[in-house]
């Protein structure tokens, strides 16, 4: 692909020395373009200072939406559309529509939010994946400083060397 | 370290000094390198017992349900107790993934891919039988409430056999996004270990390029949290809602007000039976014995007592309310159920749901492998016969004396059940084959805390300190 960027990769092999090592080097003033790891680290995304993410959010307004479109239509067909007599039951019979309103809700909301996640994450069946090392799916973490025009070598020596003094146990430089 | 701290007398998960390196190995192995001979052997047969009941249901939709042994009286009969049971198996799954996430119960990462895959399998079993029942099965979809042609006609709001429409597609749709999700990173994992083009394209595909970037993992983290929290109250719904089929019905026996908890604390004993059997034979087969440990055994043996002694007090309160209501119907059924034709099932069931399963308040049983895969067998068949006394034994004998019976099954009914044992058994084979079937990133993520060397390392520190060894307390010996 054409537009590939240029990375200098500080590879961990620890998740306690990864965090560590992201609060110090945030905190020399230096931006770290995304972090790899195996498994979810907890308190990463903070060090990181990533925003919170509004999935949840999303999942509520999916929910609230199923709930509306349920009570609805089942309103509209029970009671408008072609009402029925059911054993003398009332054709509009709200306790009788709980349980059905509440999968409803459980449905939107679910679907809507992994819809939302992969769309989010921008992933997809067959996705041709900017993979930056094998390894940060196995046992090994990553760091990533994008390198542009603007980045000079004294910049790329500077991190490389604070990066192995933050205990990175291998630092290269990948264009992905 | 503050992040990976917790009891230290609280027993390890993960045993064999693993590293992060040997989680990924080892359960990668399974899904590369040749074929077992014992897979292969049990697929077979599974496969061959599927295809029996693929036939009987083909028999079936050529002749018609009057080749089951169901009739005016018992309408329902195996159909509808093989769907109650195969629903029920699911459950557990769900609890395994869903609420004990929620409250944070680290022994559930060992077993909870394994489980929620026996939900989706469970439930696709369970779907075959009201569909199949329904006879026109080529007009199956008259279930969903969709415009047509016919006023429109729609479907009745007001039933609980539509409510359970809804709730077990909506139940089988949220555990499946649930458990796919869970397995991205993990098929990321496997397609970075695979060596050929081939399968580095096949789990690709299915990892859909997943690369674990901190963003990535914060909304999955995010996701995986919600997604918990709606299935929780989705899964006691959904028992609760096949329970109504029944208790909404004015039959003696069904029409009960205890119907739903009691349902839903036999479906989690039944589905917890059954995990222990499946993770029993799948941990022997593929060498998991490091990651599904006796602790693991041990604590859903737990569960099986709890759950097993509420359905103990459910049967004996129904018993109570029957003698207490004075209805002479509610009264006959019971005693019918304990001294009438069928009083082999009931006793079955009372012996395996709610006598046999006492014998965990001992914790040496709890932890014998051998007696808990006989319970987990005597457990599923208790169940069994606890959705047969329920639906068989209170319609036989219905308000008629002259329309009175013996119900049998046919070969077909006998044969489409066994089959559903054959599809389950396929798919979960097939499953544990190709997919990583245990949980690769979560057993990392609790690694450091719940890993055999972290923890001896912690109970050490504990012991070294002053405090401890002026008491006399024995904790911390679970080794």
């Amino acid at each position: 692909m054409s537009d590939t960027k240029k990375y200098l990769v500080g590879i961990f092999d620890d998740d306690d020395v990864l965090l560590h090592a992201v609060k110090d080097i945030r905190g020399a003033g230096y931006e770290i373009s995304d972090a790899y790891t195996p498994f979810p680290v907890h308190g990463l995304e903070h060090e990181l200072g990533l925003e919170p993410t509004r999935l949840h959010t999303a999942g509520f307004f999916f929910g609230a939406t199923g709930l509306t479109v349920a009570l609805s239509m089942i309103t509209f067909i029970n009671k408008f559309n072609y009402p029925t007599n059911v054993g003398g039951k009332p054709f509009f019979g709200l306790l009788a529509y709980i349980p059905i309103v509440f999968e409803h809700t459980v449905l939107f909301s679910a679907i809507g939010m992994t819809v939302s996640f992969y769309y989010l994450c921008k992933l997809w069946p067959g996705k041709k994946p900017k993979i930056i090392d094998e390894r940060t799916t196995d046992h090994l973490f990553a760091l990533t400083f994008e390198l542009d025009n603007s980045k000079t070598s004294a910049y790329v020596s500077e991190v490389s060397d604070l990066l192995k003094k933050e205990g990175a146990i291998e630092v290269y430089q990948k264009e992905v | 370290m503050s992040s990976h701290f917790e009891s230290p007398i609280r027993e390890p998960l993960i045993l064999g000094n693993k590293t992060y390196k040997d989680v990924t190995n080892d359960i990668v192995k399974s899904t590369t390198g040749k074929v077992q001979p014992k897979w292969l052997f049990w697929t077979s047969i599974s496969a061959v017992v599927a295809s029996f009941g693929v036939f009987c249901l083909a028999w079936e939709v050529c002749f018609g349900i009057g080749t089951w042994g169901a009739n005016k009286t018992v309408g329902w009969a195996w159909d509808i107790t093989n769907f109650v049971w195969w629903i029920g198996i699911g459950h557990a799954g769900t609890l395994i993934s869903a609420i004990l996430l929620l409250f944070r119960q680290k022994w559930r990462t060992g077993v909870n891919r394994a489980a929620e895959a026996m939900t989706i399998f469970a439930v696709i079993c369970a779907g075959l039988f009201p569909i199949f029942h329904m006879g026109r099965v080529w007009d199956a979809f008259f279930i969903f409430p969709y415009p047509n042609t016919r006023g429109p006609l729609w479907v009745n709001f007001n039933s609980p056999l539509l409510w359970d429409v809804f709730a077990i597609s909506t139940y089988f749709t949220v555990s499946l996004l649930f458990w796919y999700t869970g397995l991205v990173p993990d098929f990321g994992t496997i397609r970075d270990q695979s060596k050929t083009p081939g399968r580095w394209k096949f789990y690709n595909f299915l990892s859909f390029g997943w690369i674990g970037t901190a963003k990535h993992w914060e909304r999955w983290e995010s996701l995986s949290l919600i997604l918990a929290g709606l299935s929780t109250p989705l899964v006691l719904s959904v028992h609760t809602i096949v329970s109504f089929d029944f208790a909404t019905s004015v039959v003696p026996g069904w029409h009960t007000t205890i119907m739903p908890p009691y349902f839903v604390a036999g479906a989690i004993f039944s589905g917890f039976a059954m995990v222990l059997t499946l993770m029993l034979i799948a941990r022997s087969i593929m060498g998991l014995e490091e990651y599904i440990t006796l602790a693991h055994i041990e604590s859903m043996n737990k569960i099986i007592l709890l759950t097993g002694t509420m359905v103990g007090i459910a049967y004996l309160t129904e018993i109570f309310t029957a003698w207490y209501s004075s209805n002479q119907y509610e009264q006959y059924a019971f005693a019918n159920r304990a001294f009438g034709p069928y009083w082999w099932a009931y006793w079955s069931m009372m012996f395996c749901n709610l006598v046999s399963p006492q014998v965990f308040w001992i914790r040496k049983f709890r932890r014998n492998i051998a007696l808990t895969f006989v319970m987990s067998i005597l457990i599923n068949i208790g169940m069994w016969f606890e959705r047969f006394v329920i639906i068989v034994i209170s319609l036989h004998r219905d308000y008629l004396p002259s329309s009175w019976l013996y119900y049998s099954p046919t070969w077909v009914e006998i044969g489409i059940f066994v089959g559903t044992m054959g599809i389950f058994m396929t798919l979960f084979l097939s499953f544990c084959r190709f997919f990583p079937a245990i949980a690769i990133a979560e057993v990392k993520s609790i690694l450091k805390i719940s890993g055999d060397q972290y923890r001896s390392k912690q109970l050490e520190e504990v012991k070294s300190q002053e405090v401890y060894q002026n008491t006399t307390t024995t904790a911390g010996t679970w080794d």
